[in-house]
């Protein structure tokens, strides 16, 4: 039988943040960005069908980084529990504020319980009736749970993304502008490294094709008349709306 | 699916792997679901009971109606009860029957639909629905022993189609694919044979409507349990559409115009029976 050593217990939590950390920059960014009639969230995913952002209720989207079997086994856990508290309670129940609670606590028992951490970053939005009752929470890969208001980005650069947001994002937009918000963040890590490689050097830009956009919509209810508010917008939609705001 | 299966997955079935809904209260927390407990020996008091849901396919989709009475023995237990349910965007079911088990059959019957698409990504196919449906009967056998049966129907298009699709059940949980046009509960009888006089093939969707809202006429002419339109309250049937766009709720101003026009149609002719 080997011998045991002694880790700190500080040093064993930071051993785990860095893993957990090291294996979400990875990846690209997602960012969850409000607007005037709903929530956008945007991802940069190349795949059409692994899907980083998905429907969980009526009015709540999830948004996920990281390593896809562990965030897609969250992203399950979280549509079965909303879909049993719905049943078993009612519809209007459902909120994205217990959902987070129960991602958080979930989490915090993996990062220091489990073998190893969760490598993964999750957003969970609820759409409000106004843009001031939207609701976007952050989770980390310990437990840890941020109310953000307006806007979020996570993984890959995430502190660049989330600066050019910080520097563009303002109440009211409409969609077309907030994709293009999304995008032009999205992009900028690419910039960044282009410019570092050669000054003044324009970076491919992203095309709808590579972008996963999905959005919930604050007045579903009356405009397509379904109870759930969640809507993928197809790669032409996308399309035309970035092309749109280009001209503009 | 089922748990067996899930064994085999020693990842998965930690995870609680399914998509189905029904499978993973069933296993979970069996309490909630409608059915499934065993009732001990005595009298059941009345409960209210749905009671005629008639269908019928038409060019470009498929159409279901329900009367809206609830009977309690020969008591009227409710005169607004909707027994016609969307199920999602493109199938609805009608229910007959125990209408308290059979109003928490549709509720589980459309949490199960959209769970699936949810953890999925995808829709089930019609015939998928149609079958999960038929479990959720089968699994109230226990019950319907007991005279608290819930017969649905349940109608739709397969989504990318507009070709529409009926399938009756039968306590057991068979499930029957109908033609043309079927009904279920107390009023049925009649019903279906109005509908084998009215339909006709190549049917538009405005015709359908007035073939459905005639059809409950009729059904509810001799039949007690079955509510006909009521002119006084301006209560009409629940009539809903499915066609390749989706499922979609007739509009009682659209369903007022079709009963006015039946009603003043029979009244001019003087029809005595």
């Amino acid at each position: 039988m080997s011998g045991q050593f002694y880790v700190s217990p500080e040093q064993m939590m930071k051993d785990r943040a860095d893993f957990a950390r090291k294996g979400i920059a990875r990846g690209r960014s997602v960012v969850v960005v409000s607007y005037r009639d709903g929530i956008a969230l945007v991802a940069e995913n190349p795949s059409p069908t692994m899907h980083k952002i998905g429907e969980i209720y009526d009015r709540i989207a999830f948004a996920a980084v990281g390593k896809y079997n562990e965030f897609e086994s969250l992203r399950q856990a979280g549509v079965r529990y909303a879909d049993v508290r719905g049943y078993s309670y009612a519809r209007a129940d459902v909120s994205a504020r217990g959902l987070a609670s129960v991602y958080a606590q979930s989490l915090g028992t993996v990062f220091t319980a489990e073998q190893k951490p969760f490598e993964v970053e999750l957003a969970v939005a609820e759409v409000g009736a106004s843009q001031a009752e939207d609701h976007i929470f952050r989770l980390t890969f310990d437990g840890s749970i941020a109310d953000e208001s307006g806007y979020l980005a996570m993984g890959g650069k995430a502190d660049l993304v989330q600066g050019q947001l910080r520097d563009t994002w303002h109440v009211g937009a409409e969609l077309p502008q907030t994709i293009a918000w999304a995008v032009a963040a999205l992009q900028a890590p690419r910039q960044e490294s282009a410019g570092n490689a050669i000054a003044g050097a324009v970076p491919e830009p992203l095309a709808p094709g590579n972008l996963e956009v999905a959005v919930l919509e604050r007045n579903g209810h009356e405009v397509r008349g379904t109870h759930r508010s969640f809507r993928r917008l197809p790669a032409f939609e996308v399309e035309n709306v970035l092309n749109a705001q280009r001209e503009a | 699916m089922d748990a067996e299966q899930r064994g085999g997955w020693p990842s998965m079935s930690a995870a609680g792997a399914t998509s189905s809904f029904l499978d993973y209260v069933g296993s979970t927390n069996p309490g909630l679901l409608p059915f499934g407990r065993t009732l001990p020996a005595g009298q059941l008091p009345p409960t209210p009971h749905g009671t005629t849901i008639a269908a019928l396919t038409f060019d470009g989709g498929v159409l279901m109606a329900g009367d809206r009475r609830a009977t309690m023995g020969t008591m009227i237990a409710n005169r607004n009860i909707e027994k016609v349910f969307p199920a999602d965007r493109f199938s609805v079911l009608g229910i007959a029957g125990t209408a308290g088990l059979a109003i928490d059959i549709v509720r589980l019957f459309q949490v199960e639909l959209e769970h699936y698409e949810k953890i999925e990504g995808a829709l089930l196919s019609l015939d998928g629905k149609a079958n999960r449906l038929g479990a959720m009967i089968r699994a109230n056998l226990p019950m319907a022993l007991q005279g608290l049966s819930v017969v649905p129907l349940f109608a739709g298009v397969e989504s990318g189609t507009s070709v529409g699709r009926l399938f009756s059940y039968d306590v057991t949980g068979g499930r029957y694919e109908e033609l043309e046009h079927h009904s279920v509960g107390s009023g049925s009888v009649f019903a279906r044979g109005a509908m084998k006089k009215l339909w006709r093939p190549g049917l538009d969707r405005e015709d359908a409507v007035a073939v459905a809202v005639e059809a409950l006429i009729d059904a509810a002419d001799d039949d007690s349990a079955t509510g006909g339109p009521d002119l006084v309250r301006q209560v009409w049937p629940v009539v809903y559409v499915v066609t390749g766009d989706g499922a979609q709720r007739v509009s009682s101003e659209e369903l007022a115009a079709v009963v006015h026009a039946i009603v003043e149609r029979r009244t001019t002719e003087r029809r005595e029976a």
